[in-house]
């Protein structure tokens, strides 16, 4: 066991690099998605809403094998990194700009008004009280779409990625090592999401200070 | 001849073997979903206990079956258990019981989160009528629970189909397997199929998921208050 774990370590550093742009991405890809939807951009406005229904009704899987392997027939290759990476925003820009939606329009109409009646700047509004409140309300959606998005690297091993899974399976057909390849695979994961899960929940405690105006959120 | 690759779906009964697959793969996330409400609602009810140790046990539960990825938990089900007892489970299976102690743990979180939703005056002005325990919740706490619960579990449902996906991996012949034995069948006549073929799964996984969480959404806007 000892002898195979460099190799865990290695596929789950890979993994949360991979992760790590993955949710970079969707984070800013669900930011520009929401903003897009909560002042009604013309045109662009039902592009996102497609683009948001259709990454959040088709699983991570079927896109990887369609970015994967059907688009090189259009011409378009992209290394299983690039492949993965591309996917995973796909997949998260559509879940972040749900959760942010949703924290933009808990921010009550009143609170834009009374930043009007002080005569504030719509530009001023948005920086200093929509964004922060909103920020706030949806952070514990983040962090729940942040640890779903690490759960769904678990597939990339169909896109040729040496992941955590890819090297259990490896270990499981070419050594018939199952228990200890099964195991490894359980406490990587566990030492992966365990502290990040903790995290979350402590960091969501914290912030529900934040919820100004909201009496529902104490 | 070069073509255009896009009648590879409906060569033969290629268009009606996907669909065959695409049916293994509803049939075992809507089993899964309907043996796990049962076990859910039980799941629910014993996490509202107050007994400590109840509470832990199922905690635990929750906390393993949500950390996990599903991916893992297949793996775990298809070849640790085959492994550590000596039971040859087939991937569909094997897919069933990870599916329904998964959907069960979500299923229970959901169903507690309903329950305790209900403030106590609800019950505590159920009795002040005269109602009896039975009353009040056959009345009062299940009608207003299961409004919360529909369309969270809708929502739940549409994340098994998608999840079901993943069954390609431990083996169960389903839509996207059938896909890949179709692209390997026409390699040489159809080179481009692969690209039809995940583009047609794509757009029926979405086909599928699209109106049932529209349908969660408007349930939700509408059984609001």
């Amino acid at each position: 066991m000892i002898k195979y774990t460099p190799l865990y370590v290695e596929a789950a550093g890979r993994t949360l690099r991979i992760a790590f742009w993955g949710i970079l991405f969707s984070l800013v890809a669900g930011l520009v998605c929401s903003l897009i939807q909560y002042f009604k951009i013309p045109i662009l406005k039902p592009l996102t809403s497609i683009y948001i229904e259709l990454s959040r009704n088709t699983p991570l899987l079927v896109q990887l094998f369609f970015l994967y392997f059907g688009l090189p027939k259009l011409g378009l290759v992209i290394s299983s990194e690039g492949c993965a990476i591309v996917g995973l925003s796909f997949l998260g820009g559509s879940y972040m700009a749900e959760a942010f939606r949703s924290g933009l329009e808990s921010v009550e109409k009143g609170q834009v008004e009374a930043g009007l009646s002080i005569g504030m700047r719509r530009s001023q509004i948005i920086r200093y009280i929509v964004l922060p409140q909103a920020v706030s309300i949806s952070v514990p959606a983040f962090c729940a779409n942040i640890i779903f998005l690490i759960k769904e690297t678990s597939v990339f091993s169909v896109v040729a990625l040496a992941d955590l899974m890819y090297v259990a399976k490896d270990l499981i057909g070419l050594y018939y090592k199952t228990d200890e390849a099964l195991l490894m695979l359980v406490l990587s994961y566990l030492v992966i999401l365990l502290p990040i899960s903790i995290a979350a929940s402590l960091l969501e405690r914290r912030l529900r200070y934040a919820g100004f105006g909201h009496s529902d959120t104490f | 001849m070069q073509d255009l690759g896009i009648q590879i779906l409906f060569e033969g009964n290629n268009f009606v073997r996907l669909l065959g697959g695409l049916w293994i793969t509803v049939k075992t996330a809507l089993t899964a979903v309907v043996i796990s409400l049962v076990l859910g609602i039980l799941m629910g009810t014993l996490m509202t206990l107050k007994n400590p140790v109840v509470r832990i046990l199922t905690r635990l539960y929750l906390e393993f079956v949500r950390i996990m990825p599903q991916m893992v938990l297949l793996f775990l089900a298809y070849f640790g258990l085959a492994r550590a007892f000596h039971i040859n489970l087939s991937g569909q299976l094997s897919a069933l019981i990870v599916f329904v102690v998964w959907d069960t743990a979500e299923m229970g979180d959901l169903v507690r989160g309903a329950l305790i939703s209900i403030p106590k005056h609800q019950y505590d002005s159920g009795r002040a009528l005269g109602l009896d325990n039975l009353q009040v919740y056959r009345y009062i706490i299940i009608p207003q629970t299961v409004r919360r619960l529909i369309p969270l579990a809708i929502n739940l449902t549409t994340r098994m189909i998608k999840t079901t996906s993943l069954l390609v991996l431990i083996g169960v012949v389903e839509v996207l397997k059938v896909g890949q034995q179709i692209i390997e069948a026409n390699r040489y006549t159809a080179p481009s199929g692969a690209l039809w073929i995940y583009g047609t799964i794509f757009f029926l996984y979405f086909i599928m998921c699209y109106p049932i969480s529209h349908l969660a959404g408007r349930i939700e806007k509408r059984w609001q208050n």
